[in-house]
């Protein structure tokens, strides 16, 4: 098994590469300029934003500043922000914990939700408890967040006013007040997007679960005289985890990606908008380094996935 | 998006929101006038004549001058006797400005060029009246401010947009600022320079600043002028890589002793107070960043932790998200600050913001809040706070093309040696301008946040010229154009010698923009003219990229619209852009700021005179003139007078310019127990 991860790991290297450089080439053509902010004042001369670009090595051909960027980042340079002028890795670290602790939390509240209702709604098919969780899991879908995340403002910050809508990345009470209050400005962004996970993830445990349970070494199970319990848990659900583990891995590089449009609504100091700022204002070592790493935790977690496979079901082999 | 909205929501609104805001929330008291001034006012009957201003300004500048300097005065007229008295009553403090202003004002000066009158006269640039009321430092809890913008650096040489300003002012300090008035104020010094106590030189080639004794850096080192002119060198070195490299290059700063510095020109410079002046012009300490001047610049400790002399200490700071700060107890204004902690919260959209501000109350005050009117109103109603109107200089307008955007010569569009087809002809500009209906964009679009306006220059009031006036007529346009020769084909679009008369207008992604587009459009169809909307991301129009045909410099278009924030109450750097010398070509990568390459030789000498010209009554008169012959001539037609929105939580007293940043008078800050 080392052998396959020790392979796996190579082969990842020049995809990593190729991405590394389809991002770079993308970004430095797309239009803007990390200093247009200077173009309008007019206190600023258009030779400052000039030499400022030189400075910064805005002007050079893009395969030199590639090069550039790739050496630096194999010594573990991450670059700095033009727009901050703050090295990048703290940047990142900085937003990190926030956006661990609200895209986490959601990810667990989703899969909470989603495979009992799922394996339960499995097991009964078309009853009045599969239709209802069928019903919602449709409508979850199909709300997108930024709606959702809205009504939730309108209804419980400010019609009911319960809940801040405006993220504190760190709260000034201490102990039991704190972690109170921590989950309190939680609540609405997890909600909106753990129950829009949630609705998804359930219609997939759904169909898996339903794959599984027909099969005969479930009915063989159930003829040994196996409890309905242990036949579900024990048997049917492991095989039918596979896909579900597929899935849960893919999303796995979004809870350290952020979430950029949640952040957005409810200002979660987290990577997602650090990213979409950094977009617009063309702060390209910043918007290279997310999507990098983020590129990175695709492949990484894709590795985790198929060795889980293995332990999941040992008929899987590693070659 | 964000990037290049035109962070101001400027403009001259309509006169009643502005006193609004200048009554309720900057002067809740109107002194009243002493009885004294109206019994001058009887006896001595001034004639309107007498004041005629553009034609006398100069002259009685003179006078003025001459009156107040001149120790032995003998043979003064009348005139000049009255006048006297009253500036002398005004420098002892018998007479308050206000009155000097309003008693000016019943002779026929604008209250501007009374001002003017005073500055001259030899009484400081005064500092407008303070409305501060608290009488012990600290006491207010937090003050939690949303900047939907956060901040993302905390050194002003590095802030590349207001948003940066505003967070660096938390906690270092200028010489002096701006107040709501345009009136400067001072923070670190001790006296506004004037000819009278010899802080400026007659021939306006220095001047030289005092500074407060006993202010002291947050971390106890005292603040002298040593600080002061490394800040000189440390944004001159182009290594160091500052935005402030424009203001400082150009001039030299010296220390006289520790507590005072000269600043040398050039070349006589009438607006001196540019260096060190308001939020761009905040001071950093020498200490802390003696080593890490040029090449090394980035990497000072204190360029994410700022260790300045302002009313709040650094506590916290994280790029685009929060800064924090909490009261310095050593602070150098008495009783100041009023609020215990400081929180600035960035992030999120100027709608959002409004609400958390004026509808939930979860937060003080909220920057630039640039939302349509109506949604504004709707929030205000029973809510927890209200948007309060800065008045400044900003003009929304829109570019005429002189040169022909569609001939390519030498590579390059829009090039100087061509003319424009059609909007070379004056009367197709004229037409144009009259087919803006800023009215109905004011009332559609802006609302309170906008005043209509026949200017370009709006600002400050003793520059904004009287003389001109605009109209929205379509049978005018369509009856200028049918003299002029431009006859509706048969598509119902006018036409000449063959040429169609077909416009492409564009502009920035921005909600109100592309409602003033369709309205212009509209009213231009009507009139026979087929107009083609265009519209580029902010990002990329207001960028600086030369290899990048959509952006505002290169001017690939008929017309353009956008706006230039004004930054400081001082028209120089405005109207300096529209000098001949600065047309943008390919030669100087489209780094010349005169985009419309609008060339008018008596343009060019008003401003080179107005530049050279340190009488200030007869530089405001170039000023003017520059102005109008920018709308004789129809290179700009203004659209709108914006000004800055801000909400406000209903017990907050806040101090907010149109001349500066929104912190720059953050230590006047109030809040008020009831609303």
């Amino acid at each position: 098994m080392s052998q396959y991860v020790l392979r796996r790991l190579l082969i990842a290297v020049p995809s990593l590469l190729g991405i590394s450089l389809v991002l770079y080439i993308v970004l430095a053509l797309a239009p803007g300029d990390p200093f247009s902010e200077l173009a309008t004042n007019p206190n600023v001369p258009p030779e400052v934003a000039a030499a400022l670009r030189a400075k910064f090595g805005l002007d050079d051909p893009i395969y030199l500043r590639y090069l550039h960027w790739l050496a630096a980042m194999v010594q573990g340079d991450w670059g700095f922000s033009f727009v901050s002028r703050m090295n990048v890795d703290t940047l990142i670290l900085q937003r990190l914990p926030t956006t661990l602790y609200v895209i986490g939390s959601a990810q667990i509240l989703a899969l909470l939700i989603a495979i009992p209702v799922g394996v339960y709604a499995a097991t009964r098919p078309y009853s009045i408890f599969d239709q209802i969780a069928n019903t919602f899991a449709f409508i979850g879908f199909s709300l997108p967040t930024f709606f959702t995340g809205l009504l939730f403002i309108l209804v419980f910050s400010i019609t009911l006013d319960w809940l801040p809508f405006v993220y504190s990345s760190d709260i000034k009470a201490t102990g039991i007040r704190w972690l109170f209050e921590q989950i309190r400005q939680a609540i609405m962004p997890v909600m909106v997007l753990g129950l829009f996970q949630a609705a998804s993830m359930t219609r997939f445990v759904r169909s898996a679960m339903l794959d599984v349970i027909r099969l005969d070494y479930v009915t063989t199970a159930r003829a040994k005289g196996l409890g309905q319990p242990r036949v579900i848990v024990k048997h049917a659900m492991r095989n039918a985890m596979i896909p579900v583990v597929t899935l849960v891995a893919l999303q796995m590089p979004a809870v350290f990606g952020g979430a950029i449009v949640t952040e957005q609504i409810f200002r979660i100091p987290g990577i997602g908008s650090l990213l979409i700022s950094s977009i617009l204002s063309n702060d390209t070592p910043v918007v290279m380094a997310v999507t990098f790493v983020f590129a990175c935790l695709v492949v990484l977690f894709n590795l985790i996935a198929d060795i889980l496979y293995g332990w999941l079901d040992p008929r899987i082999s590693f070659r | 998006m964000q990037s290049a909205i035109p962070r101001r929501f400027d403009a001259s609104g309509p006169p009643d929101c502005q006193s609004d805001v200048r009554r309720s929330v900057f002067l809740p008291k109107q002194k009243s006038q002493p009885p004294s001034i109206l019994l001058i006012v009887d006896s001595q009957p001034l004639t309107f004549e007498a004041f005629n201003v553009p034609l006398t300004g100069e002259q009685l500048g003179r006078r003025l001058r001459r009156a107040s300097n001149t120790k032995n005065r003998t043979g003064t007229t009348m005139l000049d006797t009255e006048l006297r008295t009253m500036i002398d009553e005004v420098k002892d403090g018998r007479m308050d400005r206000r009155g000097f202003v309003q008693r000016m004002l019943a002779f026929g000066l604008t209250a501007p060029m009374a001002t003017q009158i005073l500055a001259i006269g030899g009484v400081a640039m005064a500092e407008g009246p303070s409305v501060y009321k608290p009488t012990k430092r600290g006491g207010g809890g937090a003050l939690k401010l949303l900047w939907w913008q956060g901040p993302t650096l905390l050194n002003p040489h590095f802030a590349t947009g207001t948003k940066d300003q505003d967070g660096s002012r938390l906690f270092y300090e200028p010489l002096a600022c701006w107040d709501a008035d345009g009136n400067m104020k001072l923070v670190l010094a001790a006296e506004i320079p004037s000819l009278e106590n010899g802080g400026l030189s007659a021939d306006g080639m220095s001047v030289t600043w005092k500074l407060k004794p006993g202010v002291k850096w947050h971390d106890g080192k005292p603040f002298t002028a040593d600080d002061v002119v490394f800040n000189w060198e440390y944004a001159r070195d182009p290594a160091t890589a500052t935005v402030t490299i424009g203001v400082h290059r150009d001039i030299t700063v010296e220390k006289v002793d520790d507590l005072t510095v000269r600043i040398t020109f050039k070349k006589p410079t009438p607006f001196w107070a540019d260096a060190f002046v308001g939020a761009p012009g905040s001071i950093i300490p020498k200490h802390l960043f003696a080593e890490y001047k040029g090449a090394k610049s980035r990497e000072a400790p204190n360029n994410l932790s700022p260790v300045g002399t302002g009313p709040y200490k650094f506590v916290e700071f994280k790029p685009g998200d929060v800064i924090r700060g909490e009261l310095n107890p050593d602070y150098h204004m008495p009783n100041r600050p009023h609020f215990d902690t400081i929180e600035m919260k960035g992030g999120g959209d100027a709608v959002s913001a409004a609400r958390a501000v004026i509808q939930t109350g979860e937060y003080d005050f909220g920057w630039n809040i640039q939302v349509e009117d109506d949604v504004l109103l709707r929030l205000e109603k029973g809510g927890k706070g209200k948007t309060v109107y800065a008045v400044g200089g900003d003009t929304e307008f829109i570019a005429l093309n002189f040169t022909d955007p569609n001939t390519e010569v030498d590579g390059e569009r829009s090039s100087m040696k061509t003319k424009h087809p059609l909007l070379s002809d004056p009367a197709v500009r004229k037409a144009l301008s009259m087919l803006v209906d800023r009215e109905a964009v004011k009332k559609v679009i802006y609302g309170r946040a906008g005043r209509v306006t026949p200017n370009f220059l709006n600002g400050p009031e003793k520059f904004v010229s009287k003389n001109t006036s605009w109209e929205f007529s379509i049978e005018k346009a369509s009856k200028l154009l049918d003299e002029a020769g431009w006859k509706p084909g048969a598509d119902g679009i006018r036409e000449k010698d063959g040429k169609k008369l077909k416009l492409l207008y564009q502009t920035a992604i921005n909600g109100p923009r592309q409602k003033t587009q369709a309205i212009v459009k509209q009213a231009c169809q009507k009139a026979g003219i087929d107009v083609e909307l265009k519209s580029v991301v902010a990002s990329v129009f207001f960028s600086s990229d030369v290899a990048n045909p959509d952006t505002y410099a290169k001017f690939y278009a008929d017309l353009e619209m956008f706006q230039i924030p004004m930054s400081q109450p001082d028209p120089a750097q405005h109207m300096r852009r529209y000098h001949s010398r600065n047309v943008a070509t390919k030669e100087n990568k489209w780094q010349g700021v005169n985009f419309p390459r609008w060339v008018n030789k008596v343009y060019d000498a008003a401003i080179d005179a107005a530049e050279a010209e340190t009488d200030l009554v007869k530089r405001a008169a170039l000023y003017i003139k520059a102005n109008d012959i920018m709308m004789q001539d129809i290179v700009f037609i203004p659209v709108m007078h914006r000004l800055k929105v801000e909400a406000c939580a209903n017990t907050l007293r806040p101090v907010v310019s149109g001349w500066a940043n929104e912190t720059d008078n953050l230590f006047d800050w109030y809040r008020e127990a009831t609303g």
